[in-house]
């Protein structure tokens, strides 16, 4: 940590030598070392290692700026000079460019470091290990990520903000005659191969009720059981433009009915976005944007069923004169926590009598914004449920169904434990989001094809 | 590419190894964009980096870094071989058995007018007059004018003396108008995103950005007083822009052999589609003319070769509405005894080849848009994809459009909003009853096609006409 920390502290102060006048420069970084091993059918399908780093540029005069993003090599003295080299090239283009009403950063010196001193990693050797032992002779297919991942902030005037997370993520499924599966993850801060073989196991014991033949359910309405991770599709794709506060304003968020107190969701339904996604024993890191600003240690975006806070982008922050909340520009929720609520996961099958049992949901999308209409499909462990008890997989289904809904008249029940589930998103570098929900028991959810 | 790059490729390689590669990536990209009249931060990306690829026996590895110095590549490779070894023994890929392509020779994209041959200011200064009509009234909340440009290049090396190049330059123009009134809220935008090509400022003319606000504001207003989509079962026009969803999920990543293969079962998942059915399973009517065509100029997943070298071919996928090949690419062939495409590509340096889509295209038919629309007695004409969704199968899929008018009596009657419709991949090609000529023929594509683990986000191209497909399910929001 403190070498990366370092490096990044001499790199700024290389760059931010090189200003001229009234000058103010930001710079931002994201860097990570990972392992990828893909495995498919318990075999190594592909496996090796990346190493990136990109360094943000932005050069501002008053209202003023461009920004540039630069892969950086590693090497300080080289990445200082491209990095002066590009602000060069972006001070020919603050003429160009016009005043920006919306720029803001966060001006302080206050200077902050999150730093995992002592990292719980497996070599990657070790790790395999423990992967080919827990699958056995099971087809499983998923991806092992681990390593570091940096992020880094530092201003001209001093700000400065590092975080760094050792991190791994195994996310796996296991096959059974081909056709239906169940889904497992083990990720966390600190490898435990007893602790990833336990995950395989929980997983494999439902594989005996996989393979019973498969019931074929009509569409219509069915009290359902939305396991955590269920739970957690739904409310990702409402993070899709539902909390921000530029899609609150532009009448764009798919929530604006309950934005604007023309609908609310049922009084248990309370979300909060917090630093490490709430109770969840997650190692702290700091969170914050590319301007400087941290994400506040709590917001709650829905209380009690009625709209909450919004997340505030520093660029929406100055359009809209409200307080920016350390979120990137797409305002989403990267911490997301659902209250749970009295029901006993145990009894989840007995609240659900005669229905189905959603391991998984997969490929949402909205069907109709304005009322928050969401479409998407069951996906590996769903089982039909007679007298409370799992009787056999189901095939894949689509839902169609208002969140206005499902989270409103519809919701019978949320549980009591509550599971947090880390990101195991790798499009274009390793996600660093959580999300922490309980179960939901929902009654008539509408099943269409 | 670096002129030294080939030597320090040569100086790294490991010792002992049975097969290496090297592909050194750099790319640049820039978007701009004027939002509401005020222009937003200008954003460029420069990325340059490198994945070394080494085969051991049967395991092979891989290593992808930043640092192109000698001694960063030679750590690489490095790594890359104790990845091999490491696999060897549980490989799932006999990667001894593998015949590596060997590519000599460039591809570029063709270019006529360069992205910096206009100054900052001159784009921006033609955003904000593309901008403009976007906002006729009060009732348009938001709107924006963007252009999206990159530029990437590619060198692919080996360790049996391949060595193949590729520039490739892409652009993506949009336009969005957000009209509001009365708690409703439509958007209407330039293509939803399906409007990109390779080339330079040229497309702009091409695709008619410079004209296309005001129709995308007025359309987004009309929408505001449409009712909805009603609910029923009927004949479907299915416009270019919606065409490309409709090809790509139910066609294109149904095809992908690693799908076949179950590489993707974890994550983007399988396919309804099984090793069997190549040379003789109906996908669809006999109208249906697929084929993948890396060498269309212009569209925008055209390439000489893909990552790992294979040369890019114009193939049919789908003859006459029989299944003829996957998209597979060498290794997918090898494994499954099948024949396949070029079209094992990666998205960045930093991530390995996979089975991709490329360009997959409808090849245009015979009816005229007049012609399919006075065939329909009672229907829907759909433009412009919002909404997605599709069964891990690749079979059930659910899409949205932005715009639709029914048809009723041969004629194209009343605007209706929150246009959908659902079917079966496994069935509903098999209702395709008209399929456009050239004139309602678009080259289009996406910027945004993910998948894979590690997760990889890449562009893909699809040519289509209108289509008219049969007794379709189709139907609106909730009033």
């Amino acid at each position: 940590m403190k070498r990366i920390s370092q490096s990044f502290a001499v790199l700024s102060d290389r760059v931010f030598g090189a200003l001229a006048g009234d000058e103010v420069g930001l710079l931002s970084v994201e860097a990570e070392t990972s392992d990828f091993v893909r495995l498919s059918r318990g075999r190594v399908r592909q496996a090796g290692s990346v190493e990136q780093a990109y360094l943000g540029i932005e050069l501002a005069r008053g209202q003023r700026h461009a920004a540039a993003t630069v892969a950086l090599s590693g090497d300080v003295e080289i990445d200082a000079r491209r990095a002066i080299e590009v602000l060069d090239e972006l001070r020919p283009l603050l003429a160009e460019l016009p005043e920006d009403p919306y720029f803001c950063y966060d001006s302080s010196d206050a200077r902050e470091e999150a730093c995992d001193d002592a990292p719980g990693l497996a070599a990657r050797e070790q790790a395999l290990a423990a992967i080919f032992d827990a699958a056995g002779d099971h087809d499983l297919v998923g991806i092992y990520a681990a390593g570091p991942v940096f992020r880094g902030f530092a201003s001209s005037r001093g700000r400065f903000l590092a975080s760094e997370q050792h991190s791994f993520n195994f996310d796996f499924s296991l096959h059974e005659n081909g056709a239906r599966a169940v889904k497992g993850s083990y990720a966390g801060y600190r490898f435990e191969a007893d602790e990833l073989a336990r995950r395989v196991a929980d997983a494999a014991s439902k594989l005996a009720l996989l393979s019973r033949p498969a019931r074929e359910v009509a569409p219509g309405g069915y009290r359902v059981y939305l396991a955590p991770a269920a739970t957690a599709e739904l409310l990702q794709m409402l993070s899709w433009g539902g909390f921000g506060l530029k899609s609150w304003r532009t009448k764009q968020t798919p929530l604006l009915r309950l934005v604007e107190g023309q609908r609310e969701l049922d009084a248990r339904v309370t979300l909060h976005e917090g630093r490490s996604g709430g109770s969840d024993g997650a190692k702290a890191h700091l969170q914050f944007d590319n301007f400087g600003f941290r994400k506040p240690e709590h917001l709650t975006l829905v209380s009690a069923g009625k709209i909450g806070e919004p997340l505030v982008s520093a660029r929406s922050a100055a359009e809209f004169d409200a307080t920016p909340t350390g979120c990137g520009t797409g305002e989403s929720p990267s911490a997301l926590s659902l209250e749970g609520g009295e029901l006993a996961i145990a009894d989840a099958g007995a609240a659900v009598g005669d229905g189905l049992y959603v391991g998984n949901l997969w490929y949402l999308n909205y069907s109709d914004r304005s009322a928050c209409r969401i479409t998407g499909m069951t996906r590996f462990a769903t089982f039909w449920v007679e007298g409370g008890e799992p009787v056999a997989p189901v095939t894949a289904m689509r839902f169609d169904e208002s969140i206005y809904d499902a989270l409103g008249p519809k919701l019978v029940a949320l549980t009591r434990e509550r599971e947090l589930l880390l990101d195991a998103d790798t499009y274009g570098q390793r996600s660093t989001a959580s999300i922490c929900v309980p179960g939901l028991v929902v009654d008539d959810f509408t099943l269409t094809l | 590419m670096p002129a030294s790059l080939a030597q320090r490729f040569k100086d790294a390689l490991p010792a002992g190894a049975d097969y290496c590669s090297l592909r050194f990536v750099s790319s640049r990209d820039e978007r701009l964009s004027v939002r509401q009249g005020i222009v937003q931060p200008a954003w460029r990306h420069e990325d340059a980096g490198a994945m070394a690829f080494v085969v051991d026996g049967a395991g092979a590895g891989y290593a992808a870094t930043s640092d192109l110095s000698l001694g960063g590549l030679s750590r690489a490779f490095a790594d890359a071989a104790r990845w091999a070894r490491l696999a060897r023994e549980r490989s799932l890929v006999d990667h001894a058995a593998i015949h590596w392509p060997a590519p000599r020779g460039d591809y570029r994209s063709p270019v006529e007018r360069r992205w910096q041959d206009l100054s900052l200011a001159d784009k921006l200064a033609l955003l904000g007059e593309v901008a403009e009509p976007l906002h006729p009234d009060e009732r348009i909340v938001d709107w924006e004018a963007s252009l999206w440009w990159s530029r990437v290049e590619v060198c692919y090396l080996t360790s049996h003396g391949a060595e193949a190049t590729q520039h490739i330059e892409t652009i993506v123009p949009n336009l969005s108008a957000v009209a509001h009134e009365g708690g409703e809220t439509q958007i209407r935008s330039f293509g939803g995103g399906a409007i990109c090509r390779q080339g330079g400022l040229e497309v702009l003319d091409a695709v008619g950005y410079r004209e296309a606000a005001p129709r995308v504001a007025e359309e987004a207003l009309a929408l505001l007083a449409a009712p909805n989509c009603p609910e029923m079962q009927c004949d479907l026009l299915v416009a270019p822009d919606q065409m490309v969803l409709q090809i790509h999920e139910s066609i294109g990543h149904p095809l992908e052999l690693d799908r076949v293969l179950g590489d993707e079962r974890n994550y983007a998942g399988t396919t309804f589609v099984t090793p069997e059915m190549f040379g003789s399973y109906r996908y669809g009517s006999e109208l249906l003319d697929v084929t993948f065509d890396p060498t269309l100029p212009g569209e925008m997943a055209s390439y000489g070769f893909d990552d790992e070298g294979a040369a890019a071919e114009r193939c049919y996928v789908i003859r006459r509405g029989v299944l003829e090949r996957g998209l597979g690419s060498v290794i997918s062939q090898q494994r499954l005894g099948l024949p396949g495409v070029a079209c094992a590509r990666a998205t960045s340096w930093a991530r390995p080849p996979i089975d991709r889509i490329g360009n997959l295209n409808i090849e245009p038919g015979d009816a005229s848009l007049d012609e399919m629309i006075a065939s329909v007695q009672r229907g829907l004409f759909v433009r412009t994809n919002c909404s997605w969704s599709i069964d891990d199968s690749r079979n059930k899929f659910q899409f949205g459009c932005e715009w639709a008018r029914l048809i009723e009596d041969g004629e194209l009657g009343a605007l209706v909003k929150n246009p959908s419709y659902r079917g079966v991949s496994a069935t509903f090609w098999r209702n395709l009853a008209r399929v456009g000529d050239r004139s309602t023929y678009e080259v289009l594509g996406s910027p945004y096609c993910g998948k894979g683990e590690p997760n990889q986000v890449i562009r893909v191209g699809h040519a289509s006409p209108a289509c008219l497909f049969r007794d379709v399910a189709v139907f609106g929001g909730m009033d």
